[in-house]
């Protein structure tokens, strides 16, 4: 099996985890998502999605929209899915040699596994922030404005500066880093770098925001702040965030999708999933029988 | 009896201990119900006796035969006649050989007393030298196999004792490179102070008339003015910066494509081939300079009007070595962009970055501080390479920046001072060393520098 | 918030599509501009060593064939100014020399004068005399007699006849004069000329006469070197790699030792000739000129590279291999030389072969220890004067006969072979006990 050796570890994570899954809890004949995937007036919509590593399926045959200002929770047992399908959601896959997507991903229209989309654009419209803050090592202006320079977005420093002051205003760092714009990012705390690589990308105005366990490398008081922020973004943006702790979920997000083996098993509004969820798979999880 | 004779005696009175201590180990368990008795294996009391055995005459061996040759020679000196006392170095070389000779039989002593009575003194002191190096090798070889005899008891501690002796090996063979160390600083610190008392250091470091051949004539010996190093210092960085020019774009460009686009089967391949460049001798390299790069770039320049183009031109010799190290950029770099976390190159893919930004402006500014130490190692590299510039930089000590001009290096100099015969006090033969002394502190002092930039880099993202 | 007017970023979402539409095109530019780059240095590269490959494999091939000449010798009593064969005195004192002139003017009755004489005799090989000299030892009975010899041609030949020396040029800026080139042509005409190959590049020693010139000496130099080196290198570096690995204590002498090996990593190989020729040829007294000083040096010089590949083996070994053997019962050492120990040797083999390939293209250091003197006779021990293989292609290399760009090319060819073997063996030893924990 040939890897890029950027993604060996990632991948062997993916890979081992799949195969040791405890045959119990196995879907067996799994044909539907329990639920509804489906919406009216999407943003985003993933159809009949098959993700495959070589000739290991991580994803399965998944559907689903993604609503307009919504913060959609994504959750499930480790290696069950959920980070792979947020990656191909802004075609993050693309780097790994070995990685085949099937299907369709429709974003203002377009598929955007087609031909003639251009993932730069792509991903100049669908955000990500990462599990671990990745700030670069620049200044923490330079942080912000390497989206907006990168993509030519603004003409004139001015223009630049509100932009950074209002996107770490919006990630409510602003007030802790207005002093320091031009210390290294690498100096900020844990907290702080990934309130800066929100900020980052809110610089370049996406539609949508990808949030692939953003609290998991925080401290209790860290991961609040940035839940508070979730709610605040989700006034102007959509957001897909896939999380560990089912509480997160239950508390940023209005619907939740729960992912099992590759597949996606339930979803529906965060309330019900939590409360009365109809798949057996779904309840055994979040009331801890496994995961 | 010759001394590898006297080591092969050594060595069976070792493996004869070793069977014996066996024996006795298992002999004295006997009575006491077996093996089992034993602290250790029988084979460790083996071991033990044959390390008392040979371990303390080797080291008696080695260090009569490293003093025995210098001691002869002083007592033979100082019993010399007062005539002879204050003799040049260059003199006494030449007294000692006649003595040798006189001792031998091969030259008649009769004419010089002095001397005939020395190579008498010689030739005693040398039978009886050897007689007393073979007896008391023998003696204490089995002096410490009979100790090792008597201490052979079910109670001796055989295995750790032994272990103890192996880990105290393994201890002396790491420390060579310290040694190493200490024996490059001596060799080349003694013979420069040497140097700088014929030749002021000031004139060396900051002379800019390098001319060795004509300081060797009786009446110039030392003169001022004939060993100023600045013209090989010059000639040494301009041939090293046009090295550095070739390799360090070529090198870190090559390293970003092969880690950051090829895909594993384009890198499998050109990889190793990349590498090969590594691979070919410097001797080669040197070769092909003088023989195909030198006229090349000189009919270019000429092709292109330009006059006064040297045969045996700096771009000439500074092209190949840039060649030659090119994997050396590229494997340091490799490495260093492949330190860089891919969280990072996520996150400006993230944001909609191309591969080249995202290079350009994330993994570059992230490995910086490990390219610079690759580069410092690198210029290393060229400061100290030496073949390549001995056959195609030649010898004129051309103060010059002009990169179509001959220059020489410091390598070049040592290499063409020290080779063929030579007195060791001419100041001549010192300057190499001298010359040696400066390259082994340039040299050590950019890999210091370079390593801790490296290893601090490093650590930033382990 | 709707009221408000637009932020910074609402404001720039604006124009956002607009603006990046408009760099688009510019950035794929540049993007391909930048692998087009990365492309261009590694076609650099691999384009060098295609040239200086080429280069050298086309100088060289013509110095793997020789020249012969069918001569009818005469041994001539006369001619040899001696009368017995069997007679080693006699033998000793022989003009050989003028036996093969006497048999070239017999081949060519025109010449006459001293010039002609000699033109003609430079196109023999100066160590015919020796050829003929040792048919006769051989065969004292053929004194009086004659025979047909297959005599080797001088190096100016060979250059005529593979084209070097370039006929069309003036007989003023040519080496061969017009005259020799129609002897030259009269014998290649009649059949007396004959190819063959270079069997005496391998089997003979330096010479100042490039059709005489060979390796073997050399080679066996290297040999010997290498031998010690090896000998030396391998111990000394695994010891002190199992004692960094797994005995050194975290103090201050640990730190000093690694600090001392990195660095001697990378100090200029040439400093090592000055530590060898301080220390052990004017310190120690050991002779000049000798394969083992050579192996010393070069042992102190690939050390660094043994021990670091070595600790690295060690390394791969995991630990869960030391707990087994320890939770066992096993001392430390057993540990280490039961269990760890065979397990990295492959790896450590593999460093060390790579080692000695960097020891046998070695040559600078050789140069300050004397090893570079002009030396006829194949070495028969680790003390007699030798060279080395990348010596003798440096001393070939300084020579000024046009025929040693072709030996010292083939001289290359040689020790590329050689480290080629050595690299090919390391990657087999890997890929053969690769293991992947």
């Amino acid at each position: 099996m040939t890897i890029t050796n950027q993604y060996s570890e990632q991948k062997a994570e993916t890979v081992t985890v799949a195969k040791t899954e405890p045959d119990q809890f196995d879907i067996g004949d799994w044909t539907q998502t329990v639920g509804d995937p489906l919406l009216d007036d999407p943003r985003l919509s993933a159809r009949n999605v098959d993700v495959f590593y070589a000739d290991n399926q991580a994803i399965e045959n998944v559907s689903l929209d993604i609503g307009k200002n919504e913060v959609i929770a994504m959750i499930g047992p480790s290696g069950c899915g959920k980070s792979t399908f947020l990656r191909t959601l802004n075609r993050m896959n693309d780097s790994i040699d070995i990685c085949k997507v099937r299907g369709e991903i429709i974003l203002d229209g377009q598929n955007i596994y087609d031909k003639s989309m251009d993932v730069v654009e792509l991903r100049a419209k669908v955000g990500m922030v990462f599990q671990k803050p990745n700030p670069f090592p620049k200044s923490i202006y330079d942080n912000v404005a390497y989206g907006p320079r990168i993509h030519g977005l603004v003409s004139r420093r001015a223009e630049l500066d509100e932009v950074v002051e209002t996107a770490l205003r919006k990630a409510g760092l602003w007030d802790e880093a207005k002093d320091r714009l031009d210390k290294p990012a690498t100096g900020l705390s844990g907290g702080q770098q990934q309130r800066l690589c929100i900020a980052r990308t809110i610089a370049i105005s996406p539609e949508v925001i990808l949030m692939d366990e953003p609290c998991s490398a925080l401290d209790p008081i860290a991961t609040a702040r940035i839940e508070e922020l979730i709610a605040e973004l989700s006034e102007n943006y959509t957001i897909a965030i896939v999380t560990h702790s089912m509480q997160q979920a239950a508390r940023v997000s209005q619907r939740t999708a729960y992912f099992h083996l590759g597949k996606l098993i339930e979803v529906g509004d965060t309330d019900k999933i939590f409360t009365s969820p109809d798949h057996k798979l779904t309840e055994d999880y979040i009331t801890g029988r496994f995961g | 009896m010759q001394t590898s004779t006297l080591i092969m005696i050594v060595l069976a009175l070792t493996v004869g201990a070793y069977v014996l201590g066996r024996q006795r180990s298992v002999h004295l368990a006997q009575p006491l119900g077996g093996i089992k008795r034993l602290h250790s294996l029988p084979n460790y009391y083996g071991l033990m006796a044959a390390v008392w055995t040979g371990i303390p005459a080797l080291v008696v061996l080695t260090i009569w035969s490293a003093f025995e040759s210098s001691v002869i020679t002083g007592t033979v000196l100082a019993s010399l006649p007062a005539s002879y006392a204050d003799l040049s170095e260059a003199r006494v070389g030449l007294v000692l050989s006649q003595i040798q000779n006189i001792g031998l039989g091969t030259i008649d002593g009769s004419e010089l007393p002095d001397l005939a009575q020395a190579g008498e003194l010689l030739a005693s002191l040398n039978a009886s030298s050897q007689f007393g190096k073979i007896a008391l090798t023998i003696v204490i070889a089995i002096l410490g196999g009979g100790y090792a005899w008597l201490r052979t008891s079910p109670a001796l501690r055989a295995r750790p004792q032994f272990e103890l002796v192996l880990k105290g090996f393994f201890l002396l063979c790491s420390t060579i490179a310290i040694f190493t160390t200490i024996g490059i600083i001596l060799s080349v610190l003694f013979e420069s102070i040497r140097f700088f008392q014929s030749v002021p250091v000031f004139d060396f470091v900051f002379g800019t008339k390098w001319s060795p051949q004509i300081a060797i004539r009786a009446d110039q010996v030392g003169s001022s003015g004939a060993f100023g190093a600045i013209p090989l210092f010059v000639g040494t960085l301009l041939i090293a910066a046009i090295a550095l020019l070739v390799a360090v774009p070529l090198g870190l460009m090559s390293a970003v494509y092969l880690s950051e686009y090829a895909n594993s089967r384009v890198r499998s391949v050109v990889k190793p081939l990349l590498e090969v460049l590594a691979g070919i001798p410097t001797v080669v390299y040197g070769f092909f300079a003088a023989l195909t790069m030198a006229p090349l770039v000189r009919d270019f320049f000429q092709g292109i009007g330009m006059d006064g183009v040297s045969a045996e031109s700096a771009l000439a010799a500074g092209l190949v070595m840039g060649i030659m190290i090119i994997p050396f950029v590229s494997s340091l770099s490799d490495d260093v962009i492949n330190a860089v976390p891919n969280s990072l190159r996520d996150g400006s893919y993230g944001l909609g970055a191309t591969k080249s930004e995202t290079i350009r402006q994330v993994v570059f500014p992230a490995a910086l501080p490990g390219i610079m130490g690759g580069v410092l190692l690198a210029a290393s590299r060229a400061i100290g390479e030496t073949m390549i510039v001995v056959m195609a930089a030649g010898l004129a000590a051309n103060l010059t920046v002009n990169p179509l001009q001959a220059v020489t290096t410091v390598t070049v100099q040592i290499a063409t001072l020290l080779v063929g015969d030579q007195e060791f006090d001419s100041p001549k033969t010192l300057a190499a060393f001298a010359l040696g002394l400066m390259l082994f502190i340039t040299t050590l002092l950019l890999n210091i520098v370079a390593m801790s930039i490296v290893k601090r880099f490093r650590e930033q993202y382990d | 918030m709707t009221d408000q007017p637009l932020n910074a970023i609402e404001r720039m979402a604006t124009v956002k599509q607009e603006r990046m539409n408009a760099r688009l095109k510019q950035r794929y530019n540049r993007e391909r501009r930048f692998k087009a780059y990365g492309i261009a240095s590694i076609s650099a590269g691999l384009a060098f060593l295609a040239v200086l490959l080429v280069t050298i494999f086309s100088a060289g091939i013509p110095a793997f064939q020789s020249t012969f000449i069918q001569l009818d010798v005469t041994y001539d009593p006369d001619a040899l100014y001696i009368d017995d064969a069997s007679d080693p005195e006699q033998l000793r004192f022989a003009d050989f020399d003028n036996a093969v002139r006497q048999s070239l003017l017999a081949r060519f009755p025109d010449v006459t004068g001293r010039n002609e004489t000699r033109a003609l005799m430079s196109l023999i090989s100066t160590a015919s005399g020796y050829t003929i000299r040792d048919r006769l030892t051989e065969n004292p009975d053929l004194l009086g007699q004659s025979e047909t010899l297959w005599l080797m041609a001088d190096d100016d030949l060979d250059l005529v006849l593979n084209g070097t020396i370039d006929r069309t040029l003036p007989e003023s800026e040519r080496r061969v004069s017009d005259l020799e080139l129609t002897w030259i042509d009269d014998w290649d005409a009649s059949g007396e000329l004959d190819r063959r190959f270079n069997t005496t590049f391998f089997t003979r020693g330096d010479s100042r006469d490039p059709e005489t010139a060979g390796v073997w000496g050399a080679v066996v130099g290297s040999f010997y070197t290498l031998v010690v080196t090896l000998a030396l290198s391998f111990p000394i570096g695994v010891a002190a790699a199992i004692y960094l690995e797994e005995f050194a204590p975290k103090n201050r002498l640990t730190e000093i030792i690694e600090v001392n090996i990195n660095n001697l990593a990378a100090v200029p190989s040439i400093v090592f000739g000055l530590l060898g020729l301080a220390v052990f040829i004017n310190f120690f007294g050991l002779p000049r000129s000798a394969p083992v000083v050579g192996g010393l040096v070069l042992t102190l010089m690939t050390l660094p590279t043994i021990i670091i590949s070595a600790r690295a083996s060690i390394r791969a070994v995991p630990p869960s291999i030391r707990d087994a053997a320890m939770g066992l019962g096993a001392s430390k050492m057993q540990v280490t030389l039961h269990h760890v120990l065979p397990l990295a040797l492959p790896g450590m083999l593999t460093g060390t072969i790579i080692g000695m390939a960097q020891a046998l293209g070695e040559t600078a250091p050789l140069l300050m220890i004397g090893m570079v003197a002009f030396i006829v006779d194949i070495p028969q021990g680790f003390t007699d004067a030798a060279t080395v293989l990348p010596v003798q292609v440096y001393i070939w290399s300084d020579s000024p006969e046009r025929a040693f760009i072709a030996k010292t090319s083939a001289a290359i060819m040689v020790l590329l072979g050689f480290l080629a073997l050595m690299n090919l063996l390391a990657v087999l030893l890997r890929r053969k006990f690769e293991r992947r924990w």
